[in-house]
């Protein structure tokens, strides 16, 4: 058929990888047309950020033969973002950026498919790029088997925050006369009104006021752009180091889906600072996470009551928890302290646990307390999975009485 | 992978037609944090807290502190607490919402407190920030401050500073600006 000579020649590049055997493969890798058939059929792909990065992403990931992508921003396209924001031109300034990036790409994607239907409950497999400057990093995370996001959240470096009152009286450079205008000379002058950072009037507002005040103080170097910069975080950026960075994911998101290669394992940085450096770190999971941990197994009778299971976390010996207050999704079952919430949560204690979490036969809660190990007293927070004995047979009888 | 979603897009088509799931609201890191931060409170009798949206959201929460000691003796002090998703990596964002006369609290409720902003550590915890606040009332300090009047007032004139305190305390005009009683 024509149409599939038209496909050949399309991912020419793309059936090298995914129409031959290679040493480096996935287990579970099965070269052939089928394959690259149902990359584009199944995989669905989520781009979060339509930005620097997310532009090459779009454009790299559609070119790579996924079909199935998806796009979220929530800010709007500004004149500074043209440069290297290639999706978007002079007259989307203004206009949302998920919309246009989508739009662009269905224009020369022709196959795009734009089904937004969620998947739920299933492993999400995440591929996250970041760029500042000539540094960036791309990295890959399977839940289960690679550190979660929340695991390495310490990677974040620490955001600069300045005294509120060295701003207010000692200023000594550009950026505190702007945090000035921006945090308090904003409040004392709107008084209710809250400052929006994408609208240009406050904006321009805020960069008047920092001249004023740099001028008060003898201070050099606030400018409009200084102002945003500091205002909004942003950091100046380059194209050429987002165009690597998202080579990088769309690469480690084709090999994730398809197993024509292993995976990057599992932090890449990229370097272009002085000459050009690139490096691989493999992380490693945080055992105690408290989102992708284990979580200590417990095993209990549908009956036990609240009470009973604070009591039983006391003398479990691999626990030790006294005072325990326990967390169920998004449910405080029982607090220890402040008084308010102690009194709010007390009636609770003589309920049966299994009532409690909805009759779930199996499923995770969080408990606080003080464990005592060797003597010492110290605060902890466990996660715990707690297995309701017979219970899947007991779940419908008891639903349908209303105990 | 590309096995895994297949297998998952039938599942998901099956449990379309069974029925719409519930969703379940998944604990961010922080939420939990925050949850331990609070069950492990170990509060003075000065200071009260309350939770506007109920016991299960404890993200937004006010705490009100009456001094027992120093200038502000029997004034009733609300703050508001603001506590981000990524909490503890960032500080709760922290206001004064009774309008006070105080060097290290301006008029708008922006508070001057070290722990809240540059010296923000993850290790710190929401009963830190509360001790701190409370110390802000015991020890009020003209060398940080937000409310230059009040400062200078404290620094050069200690007894009009406290007089200026007790008027403003018990509602009144202090120079051109109004506060509401509060004792």
């Amino acid at each position: 058929m024509a149409e599939s000579t038209v496909h050949q020649s399309r991912s020419r590049d793309l059936d090298k990888l995914l129409l031959r055997p290679g040493n480096l493969v996935a287990p579970t890798f099965e070269p052939g047309a089928q394959l690259r058939d149902d990359l584009q059929e199944y995989a669905r792909i989520l781009v979060v950020g339509a930005g620097g990065l997310g532009c090459e992403l779009l454009k790299d990931l559609a070119l790579s033969g996924f079909k199935n992508l998806e796009v979220i921003d929530m800010d709007r396209i500004e004149v500074t973002n043209l440069n290297r924001q290639f999706l978007f031109r002079l007259e989307d300034v203004g206009k949302p950026k998920a919309e246009v990036a989508a739009r662009r790409v269905m224009e020369r994607v022709s196959e795009y498919d734009s089904d937004d239907k969620p998947i739920e409950e299933t492993v999400k497999p995440m591929v996250d790029g970041g760029t500042e400057g000539f540094k960036g990093h791309a990295r890959v995370i399977i839940p289960g088997s690679t550190p979660c996001f929340e695991c390495t959240i310490w990677l974040f470096p620490p955001q600069v925050k300045f005294p509120l009152c060295t701003l207010a009286e000692t200023p000594r450079t550009a950026a505190h006369c702007i945090e000035y205008a921006h945090l308090i000379k904003w409040d004392e002058v709107h008084s209710g009104k809250t400052f929006d950072p994408d609208d240009p009037e406050h904006m321009k507002w805020v960069y008047t006021e920092a001249v004023k005040r740099a001028e008060l103080f003898g201070i050099q170097g606030v400018t409009y752009s200084l102002t945003q910069g500091v205002v909004k975080n942003i950091i100046p950026a380059i194209a050429s180091t987002n165009a690597i960075v998202s080579a990088a994911c769309t690469l480690e998101t084709l090999k994730l889906v398809s197993g024509c290669s292993k995976t990057l394992s599992n932090y890449l940085t990229y370097n272009g600072v002085e000459g050009l450096h690139i490096k691989v770190t493999e992380f490693v999971k945080d055992k105690d996470c408290l989102v992708c941990g284990p979580g200590v197994l417990l095993e209990l009778d549908t009956s036990v009551t609240l009470q009973k299971f604070i009591d039983m976390l006391e003398e479990h010996p691999k626990l030790l928890l006294s005072k325990a207050s326990v967390r169920h999704q998004a449910t405080n079952l029982y607090m220890q302290a402040p008084q308010v919430l102690e009194e709010m949560t007390r009636s609770n204690l003589n309920l049966p646990l299994f009532e409690l979490m909805g009759k779930v036969p199996r499923d995770i809660v969080h408990v606080t307390g003080t464990t005592s190990r060797d003597g010492k007293k110290a605060s902890c927070l466990r996660k715990l999975c707690l297995v309701f004995k017979g219970a899947d047979a007991v779940t419908d009888q008891d639903m349908a009485v209303g105990a | 992978m590309i096995r895994l979603f297949k297998v998952k897009e039938k599942q998901r088509e099956l449990a379309e037609n069974a029925n719409g799931g519930v969703p379940i609201k998944k604990q961010t890191a922080g939420e939990l944090r925050l949850h331990k931060d609070i069950s492990e409170l170990n509060l003075p009798s000065s200071c009260t807290m309350t939770f506007p949206n109920g016991k299960d959201n404890l993200m937004n929460f006010e705490v009100s502190i009456r001094p027992d000691e120093g200038y502000y003796l029997g004034g009733t002090f609300l703050f508001s607490f603001q506590v981000s998703p990524i909490y503890p990596h960032e500080a709760p964002k922290v206001k004064c919402k009774t309008k006070v006369y105080h060097p290290n609290i301006d008029l708008e409720g922006n508070v001057c407190l070290n722990i809240l902003r540059e010296d923000w550590k993850p290790v710190l915890s929401i009963n830190t920030i509360i001790y701190g606040l409370y110390h802000l009332f015991t020890e009020p300090n003209w060398e940080d401050p937000l409310n230059h009047d009040a400062a200078a007032v404290l620094r050069d004139n200690p007894k009009m500073f406290e007089s200026n305190v007790r008027r403003a305390l018990s509602g009144g005009y202090v120079g051109q600006t109004f506060f509401q009683r509060c004792i």
